[in-house]
């Protein structure tokens, strides 16, 4: 088995599950908040920051974000190491892969850390 | 193992001379979506914390959200969202075991493209 230092998991078939998991939470997170702005029509502050601030939607806005790290982190992983490979653009690939995954990683925390501070720094 | 990684085996994966089937064309806008959704992330995070920040910044926000530039964008990343979703679902179908042959993975590569198109059609109805 060829393992990767950059994976997630380290191991394939746990980034494997973590991309499916996250996923199906962020189908339904979208599918819900959508399904209430469409209901909505005309959405007002109160509204709109009564739904986003009550307790159930703090800690599935929690569970977003950290699935949207998780998830970005497995999907970009996939994709770096598919296209930013020596094969493909020749010899500086690994460099340009590890700088590309590094920017990646780091702008996911930012990501990460941003959405945290927007949903329990308001309340 | 090493030793197999490293063989020397005949590969073409220049991807400039491959004829792309509509499976990976499938495959390729779902990544390419999933990559535009990443650099979306940002806008999105902006809008909910100017949206939540106070009565009058929940105001400015839905202003500027009537500008058509940014109906143009608001509508761009809901089509990234909705082409991601429908691809991401017939990914999860297929890891069920369903469509998996050379026929269904067309079928069904078809059948997403159609029903992404239906709804970023609808969502541009509902942001315009």
């Amino acid at each position: 088995m060829v393992t990767s230092v950059t994976s997630l998991g380290r191991n394939g078939l746990s980034d494997w599950l973590v991309q499916r998991v996250s996923a199906v939470l962020l189908a339904i997170y979208t599918l819900v908040v959508l399904g209430w702005l469409i209901a909505q029509g005309e959405v007002t502050y109160e509204a709109w920051s009564g739904f986003m601030g009550c307790l159930v939607m703090q800690i599935a806005n929690t569970f977003m974000i950290v699935a949207v790290g998780a998830h970005a982190w497995v999907g970009l992983w996939t994709v770096t190491t598919d296209y930013l490979t020596n094969r493909q653009i020749g010899a500086a690939g690994t460099v340009v892969r590890l700088i590309a995954q590094l920017v990646i990683a780091l702008l996911t925390l930012v990501y990460v850390l941003w959405g945290l501070v927007i949903i329990w720094g308001g309340a | 193992m090493m030793a197999n990684v490293n063989d020397k085996r005949p590969v073409n994966l220049d991807l400039t001379t491959i004829k792309f089937p509509v499976p990976a064309l499938a495959s390729i806008t779902h990544r390419v979506a999933g990559v535009a959704l990443f650099v979306a992330i940002p806008i999105l995070l902006w809008l909910l914390d100017r949206s939540l920040a106070s009565p009058e910044s929940f105001a400015q926000t839905k202003e500027l959200l009537t500008a058509p530039l940014a109906k143009l964008v608001v509508w761009a990343i809901l089509a990234a969202v909705l082409y991601h979703l429908v691809a991401g679902i017939k990914h999860l179908i297929m890891d069920w075991g369903i469509g998996e042959t050379l026929e269904g993975g067309r079928r069904g590569a078809i059948l997403s493209f159609a029903i992404a198109a239906v709804l970023i059609i609808l969502a541009g109805v509902w942001v315009w």
